[in-house]
């Protein structure tokens, strides 16, 4: 089915379409019917949507109704953030550009040295202003896999009347996910991030948030997001949450980016494999192997037919370093020098040792050290 | 009833609902489907091979939709969807002109009371932000009046959208007419094309558009799909409706559906490869069943403008009849009482009232949209079967209208 002569490690930018998510693409794109249609076909269509709603709410502990499809994870956040009304948003330095972006007058949670929510800093910050507020904070990190402490914000954010927005674009389907018994009144999906079609995601918006539309028009999504539907794309999110629901296949996933890691640490021992202690995605490392630039590791890395990239791939062309590592702590030159290598449901252990070939032979190549020492 | 109308009763019926949504053409299935397997790189994922791939693809694709409207690839930003285009467009347009005011300031908008729902909406929410709007009527036949337009722009209009071919009553507005009022004012012209995109030429230079909003699903490409063409010089610029990750020159932020995009490429190469040829089919099957209904119902009413007009609709009043009647009486056909987004609503068209109508006409009309894979069989079965379905229904009613002309009709039935 899917070509793969190359090794591809870059599945936190887009991972491979699912086969059962190929098989509802494929169907879903040759039914003709505007789901909103009262026609029979257009009916189809509607149950397609609909019982779509229900895997993706499933995924993730909520009910149908919550479930707002929109056409990806930054609308979502964007909605989430610039909809909620609320005169303060508090969001943790280590956001997605989405969210940061779309609140560019927000507050900054400062994190530790993982990169993880300080809890003691977001009481002091929701206590010192009485003002109604929404506190976003990722569930998991997009360059580094850290888990945030999703319970114990949303617990803070309710005891000072706060909503809690939470993009989990990255960890739904990697991790179990309950917004109810988290307590998350808000939550950002994409479902190309978990083989599922790109260009579809959702919000799931616990009711009486009173959001506004970002999107107006014909009154589809009960009015939360006009424009007719992405049947193909809901389909295909539809499939995937349902394939996605088996976790298990993540702990072989988990023991091959942690053999990964330590293999380089062995072989390297200056490379850094960041917030490995802390409680991660089971497939994500984030790696600097320091004096080497992530851009020329990257497309050395390229040549060698290995894909990973140097941080997100919205802003994969950019030099800037990471925002998250330097929120982190880390110096710039180390922040620079970082890679991401993110696994996938059915990466191999062959392509694990693809990887640390091609790695180690970067490596062993005469590296501008100088940088480092002044750092 | 004919042993067509039979057979076709265990089948799947037939679509005539084409301005709603269209079947995907089988080669825009064949151009996406390499792009949702093998292809399946990040098109913003510049450092390795698989994101590059995506990334041609779409621009090969932005290429392709450029080109039906002689427009710049670079002036091709790609959305969700024609709604977002259309919000796009609007509070793009209003927000930057807010936060970049000109003296004096544009405040103004100017647009029809036919639009479609997207663009109605998007300017109520910024007549409450404090923008001012203009809404006009149209002309019993749907088309703007230019002299009325002309009177309603003023020096602090920013904006005039005007839809380029209707999705219920498909009159084609003079858009060349359109954009030289609004160029000679200052005036940005947007024109939601979501229905005219491929099916009419559209000349974004000759036309002199600032904005027009496109749709994937309405031309045989895919559903979650549309673009927004913003002209370059002299620049228009939007404040986006969503931030992040600066994709789309940071005017549409979003990872990019490279399979989608490509689908929209293609279904406008399509377009530009057929548009001439298959305008002339879908007018002659669209005009035979409208003369095999007309000769079949007298008091049939056509709404809208017969020739300024997409030649693959019709909209229809049936004299003395609910339109939802005869919908219910006519399983084998899909046909709609209009705009797919309000069709479950029971109230009359909008649209319809705009044009004049009286709420019972408005009531009896349906929407009939042709579309690639309609035949000349489909035609005739469709003219039988709306025909019959309205004696049925009308007798099952006891529609006063039509036992008064039931005599002349069962002649001209015949």
């Amino acid at each position: 089915m899917m070509k793969r002569p190359e090794t591809y490690l870059d599945w936190n930018a887009t991972a491979p379409l699912r086969p059962e998510a190929a098989a509802a693409v494929a169907a879903a794109l040759q039914h003709c019917g505007n789901p909103s249609s009262v026609h029979r076909w257009g009916r189809a269509g509607r149950r397609i949507v609909e019982d779509a709603r229900e895997a993706v709410a499933a995924l993730v502990g909520a009910a149908a109704p919550e479930v707002v499809f929109t056409s990806g994870g930054t609308e979502a956040n964007n909605i989430a953030l610039r909809g909620s009304g609320r005169a303060r948003i508090l969001v943790s330095a280590v956001e997605h550009a989405s969210v940061l972006e779309a609140a560019p007058e927000a507050e900054a949670i400062p994190v530790d040295g993982n990169g993880i929510v300080r809890l003691d800093a977001l009481d002091a910050l929701l206590a010192a202003d009485p003002r109604p507020a929404l506190v976003s904070v990722m569930l998991a990190n997009n360059e580094t896999g850290v888990i945030e402490p999703a319970g114990r914000i949303a617990e803070l954010a309710h005891r000072h009347g706060a909503l809690f927005h939470c993009d989990a674009v990255q960890a739904a389907g990697k991790v179990p996910l309950d917004c109810r018994a988290l307590g998350v009144d808000l939550l950002t999906l994409s479902a190309h991030k978990l083989g599922g079609p790109s260009g579809i995601g959702a919000l799931v918006a616990a009711p009486d948030c009173g959001l506004e539309p970002l999107i107006r028009g014909g009154g589809q999504e009960r009015g939360r997001r006009a424009g007719s539907e992405n049947l193909p794309g809901i389909a295909g999110f539809g499939a995937v949450a349902r394939a996605a629901a088996e976790l298990a296949v993540w702990d072989r996933v988990r023991a091959l980016r942690d053999g990964l890691e330590a293999a380089l640490l062995a072989i390297a021992p200056d490379a850094v494999a960041f917030a490995a202690a802390a409680p991660r995605l089971p497939n994500t490392a984030a790696i600097a192997m320091p004096g080497r630039p992530a851009e020329t590791q990257v497309i050395a890395l390229d040549l060698d037919g290995v894909m990973v990239s140097a941080g997100a791939a919205c802003s994969s062309g950019k030099v800037r370093p990471s925002h998250v590592l330097e929120a982190m702590g880390a110096g710039p030159d180390l922040a620079r020098s970082t890679i991401r290598v993110s696994l996938g449901w059915s990466t191999t252990k062959a392509e694990i040792a693809r990887f640390l070939e091609s790695w180690t032979a970067l490596y062993r190549r005469p590296r501008n050290l100088e940088g480092m020492r002044a750092a | 009833m004919t042993s067509d109308t039979l057979s076709r009763t265990n089948t799947a019926p037939v679509y005539l609902d084409n301005q709603s949504t269209t079947r995907l053409d089988p080669r825009v299935l064949a151009a996406i489907l390499p792009y949702f397997t093998e292809e399946f790189g990040n098109p913003h994922s510049e450092s390795h091979a698989y994101g590059r791939t995506a990334a041609e693809a779409v621009e090969q694709a932005r290429r392709e939709v450029a080109a039906l409207i002689g427009a710049d690839p670079r002036e091709i930003t790609f959305t969700s969807g024609a709604t977002e285009a259309n919000n796009l467009a609007l509070k793009g347009a209003a927000h930057f002109a807010r936060a970049h005011p000109q003296d004096p300031p544009r405040d103004h908008i100017v647009t029809l009371a036919t639009e479609h729902k997207c663009v109605l909406e998007s300017c109520r929410r910024l007549e409450e932000e404090g923008f001012r709007v203009t809404i006009l009527p149209v002309e019993p036949d749907g088309l703007i009046s230019l002299a009325a337009l002309d009177a309603a722009l003023t020096p602090t209009t920013l904006l005039c959208s005007v839809m380029a071919a209707h999705n219920e009553i498909g009159v084609i507005q003079p858009l060349a007419g359109i954009g030289a009022l609004c160029h000679e004012r200052g005036v940005l012209f947007h024109t939601d094309a979501a229905q005219a995109f491929g099916k009419i030429p559209l000349d974004v230079a000759a036309m002199k558009i600032d904005l027009l909003s496109i749709s994937g699903h309405k031309i045989y490409g895919p559903k979650g799909i549309g673009a927004l063409y913003v002209r370059r010089r002299p620049r228009v610029r939007l404040a986006p409706l969503f931030d992040g990750g600066g994709q789309e020159r940071g005017l549409r932020a979003g990872t990019l559906p490279a399979p989608l995009c490509v689908g929209l490429g293609r279904a406008a190469a399509l377009a530009a490869a057929e548009m001439d040829g298959e305008a002339v089919r879908l007018r002659r099957l669209r005009d035979r069943l409208y003369h095999s209904l007309a000769r079949r119902i007298p008091g049939l009413r056509l709404n809208g403008n017969a020739e300024r007009r997409l030649p693959s609709n019709l909209n229809l009043a049936f004299p003395g009849l609910p339109a939802p009647d005869l919908i219910a009486a006519c399983p084998s056909l899909a046909v709609s009482t209009g705009s797919a987004c309000t069709s479950a609503a029971v109230e009359p068209s909008y649209v319809l009232r705009a044009l004049g109508l009286p709420d019972a006409l408005a009531n009896a009309s349906i929407r009939i949209g042709l579309g690639r894979f309609t035949d000349g069989a489909e035609i005739d079965f469709a003219a039988d079967a709306l025909a019959a379905a309205y004696y049925a229904a009308a007798r099952n009613a006891g529609s006063p209208y039509i036992e008064a002309v039931g005599s002349g009709i069962a002649e001209g039935a015949e």
